[in-house]
């Protein structure tokens, strides 16, 4: 292996527009699992079911990217309907919620990935538009437009969500709910509905992160496993549940892959996030920025 | 409690006669082949329940201990030619080497922690097999079986010899758990770590115990999976059906109680077969998973709850056991 300053550049520039794009695919889970606490362990196949709805848009003609934004508020509805369903039959009754929520969820994920199979089969989908196939050069340096365009979203969202979650009322109310439950009740608010809101908004996020990701390349129901690794390793190694913490996380991860990829191959590169995530579980459970 | 150990001894003396019997009588080829998945996933879900059920941390990496047993087996099957029992045994030292180290990290992780984290050593483990040559690398490995042992006419009917006899010890070491001290204190750290803590109950070591045992058996179920298939890949040996699976059986069966993974497992694996054969190799995952869901929400108990409730249609809501 030659080590060269050109290729190691051209390694962290890419990591970069990755890790933006993992920071977008992690930012639901960040939500629902990072301040939420819901062992939302379905996130992945939700992500994934996401880029098959924006797949199946797309075959009417719809842009990926608003047939992303269309299908958040559809999302946004599954997502409550989930919540709701989850609370009621685990979080209420209070005792041994950890083990069947966990069960509960991993059961979901597996739904949803053999139900996209027995729809579409096992076989790789993709999306087209104007700009997937298109790229910029930057003196030696080849950037495929798409990437660029997942970067601009993914940094549009992390801004989006931290000004919802500081500047708004519903957006204080689910820090509320994640800080200390008891007294948001006492002041007269509903920790459930604002749970729900914010599982809601979680989901429908993930629509919008589901149509990145198979503008980003293509698809298939299983891919949601490999995306396990990724997004639990952004958001433990960014702290449970905060937004920048989220994209610095994604760059890290990013730019690691990203630098295993181009020097050891990319038989390596699925073991990267995993490896990380064991490392801060093993090291910092509590992540880099934690709460 | 003492009553209750003869029947239990008789019952197994009786499985391990009776799967004898059947593996030199003459039944269809496909009976041995299907009724070594199902005993299989009995392993698996008894495993499983040793940490998941008795101790509360639910493992998603099965699949992570039952692919590295089988790439034991492949190892040394390549370099030494080594016997059927020779790879069981060094399949369990190495899986029970891993879940110690397993183990060691519930010090740190709880709940969905320790989940995520089994994941991670399933992806970790397949992804350095895929990029070992030796094995085969991602292609996998073709493997060449030797001649079955003396009483046994075809190599499947005696690895269905071989399964049933490690489920039978399997159940027995889950259920000396159970009613042994060591099992009342994994059932009390599940209810409160520092509670049982506090009470003198080692919850370190009875954590460390758990992890290596029940990987140790996870590991032993997957040892004689390449002879099985006269083949190992890395894909479908570290496929986290397995550990749905596993899971899954334990659930749906109960985790309370040994016997509750043994129903769950042969009720889950008899009807994924069925499935595969009449319907398709999806659905049977499909049927795991949706009714994973339903005994999760509408029957949390399990199989052995339901059958609680009929005998007891008045007890009180809430009182288990």
């Amino acid at each position: 292996m030659i080590f060269s300053f050109q290729l190691l550049f051209e390694a962290i520039v890419f990591g970069i527009l990755l890790g933006c794009f993992y920071a977008a695919v992690s930012i639901g889970l960040s939500l629902a699992f990072g301040l939420l606490d819901v062992p939302h362990v379905a996130h992945p196949a939700v992500l994934v079911l996401g880029a098959y709805c924006t797949y199946l848009l797309g075959s009417y003609g719809w842009d990926p990217i608003l047939a992303g934004l269309a299908l958040m508020p559809l999302f946004f509805l599954f997502g409550v309907a989930m919540y709701r369903f989850y609370y009621e039959t685990f979080e209420k009754r209070g005792t041994d919620a950890g083990v069947r929520g966990l069960a509960f969820f991993f059961g979901v994920a597996f739904i949803i990935e053999v139900g996209l199979i027995l729809a579409f089969g096992v076989d790789q989908r993709l999306v087209e538009a104007d700009y997937i196939g298109k790229s910029f050069t930057f003196g030696e340096m080849r950037v495929p437009l798409r990437m660029l365009l997942a970067f601009g979203i993914a940094l549009a969202l992390a801004a989006a969500l931290t000004l919802y979650l500081s500047k708004t009322f519903t957006g204080r109310a689910i820090k509320a709910v994640a800080q200390d439950e008891g007294a948001l009740r006492l002041m007269g608010a509903d920790p459930v509905r604002i749970k729900q809101w914010a599982f809601g908004i979680a989901t429908g996020v993930t629509a919008l992160a589901g149509a990145l990701l198979i503008i980003i390349g293509p698809v298939e129901p299983m891919t949601d496993r490999i995306y396990i690794g990724r997004t639990f390793c952004v958001v433990v190694l960014a702290g449970l549940g905060s937004m920048t913490g989220t994209l610095a996380a994604g760059l890290i991860l990013g730019i690691s892959e990203s630098i295993v990829l181009m020097h050891f191959g990319a038989s390596w590169a699925p073991a990267v996030a995993f490896g990380l995530l064991l490392v801060v579980l093993g090291i910092r459970p509590q992540g880099l920025f934690g709460r | 409690m003492r009553s209750r150990v003869v029947p239990f001894w008789i019952g197994a003396a009786a499985t391990v006669v009776l799967a004898g019997i059947l593996s030199l009588g003459g039944a269809n080829e496909y009976f041995y082949f299907a009724g070594y998945v199902v005993l299989q996933f009995v392993v698996l879900a008894t495993a499983w329940n040793i940490l998941g059920g008795y101790a509360g941390y639910v493992n998603f990496g099965t699949a992570a201990f039952f692919g590295i047993g089988a790439y034991t087996s492949v190892v040394l099957f390549k370099s030494l030619g080594a016997p059927l029992l020779v790879q069981m045994a060094a399949a369990a030292a190495v899986t029970g080497l891993l879940g110690f180290g397993t183990g060691l990290l519930t010090l740190r992780l709880r709940g969905i922690f320790y989940s995520i984290a089994t994941v991670a050593v399933i992806f970790i483990a397949e992804t350095l097999m895929i990029n070992w040559r030796y094995v085969g690398g991602a292609a996998g490995l073709q493997l060449l079986r030797p001649s079955p042992m003396v009483p046994f006419e075809t190599y499947t009917r005696m690895l269905f010899f071989v399964m049933a006899v490690l489920a039978v010890i399997a159940v027995s070491i889950a259920r000396y758990i159970e009613i042994s001290w060591i099992g009342r204190g994994l059932r009390a750290l599940r209810d409160s770590e520092e509670a049982a803590e506090c009470s003198g109950v080692p919850t370190l070591r009875l954590k460390l115990l758990a992890c290596t045992v029940s990987g140790a058996l996870m590991g032993m179920a997957g040892a004689p999976l390449p002879m099985y298939l006269s083949f190992l890949e890395p894909a479908s040996s570290f496929s986290l059906n397995y550990s749905v699976v596993a899971l899954a059986g334990a659930i749906i069966g109960g985790t309370a109680n040994w016997i509750g993974p043994v129903l769950g497992a042969i009720l889950l694996a008899s009807m994924q077969q069925i499935v595969t054969v009449t319907i398709s190799s999806e659905m049977n995952v499909l049927v795991v998973g949706v009714m994973l869901v339903v005994f999760v929400v509408a029957a949390p108990d399990g199989i052995l709850g339901l059958i609680r409730k009929l005998r007891r249609p008045r007890a009180a809501p809430g009182s288990t056991s």
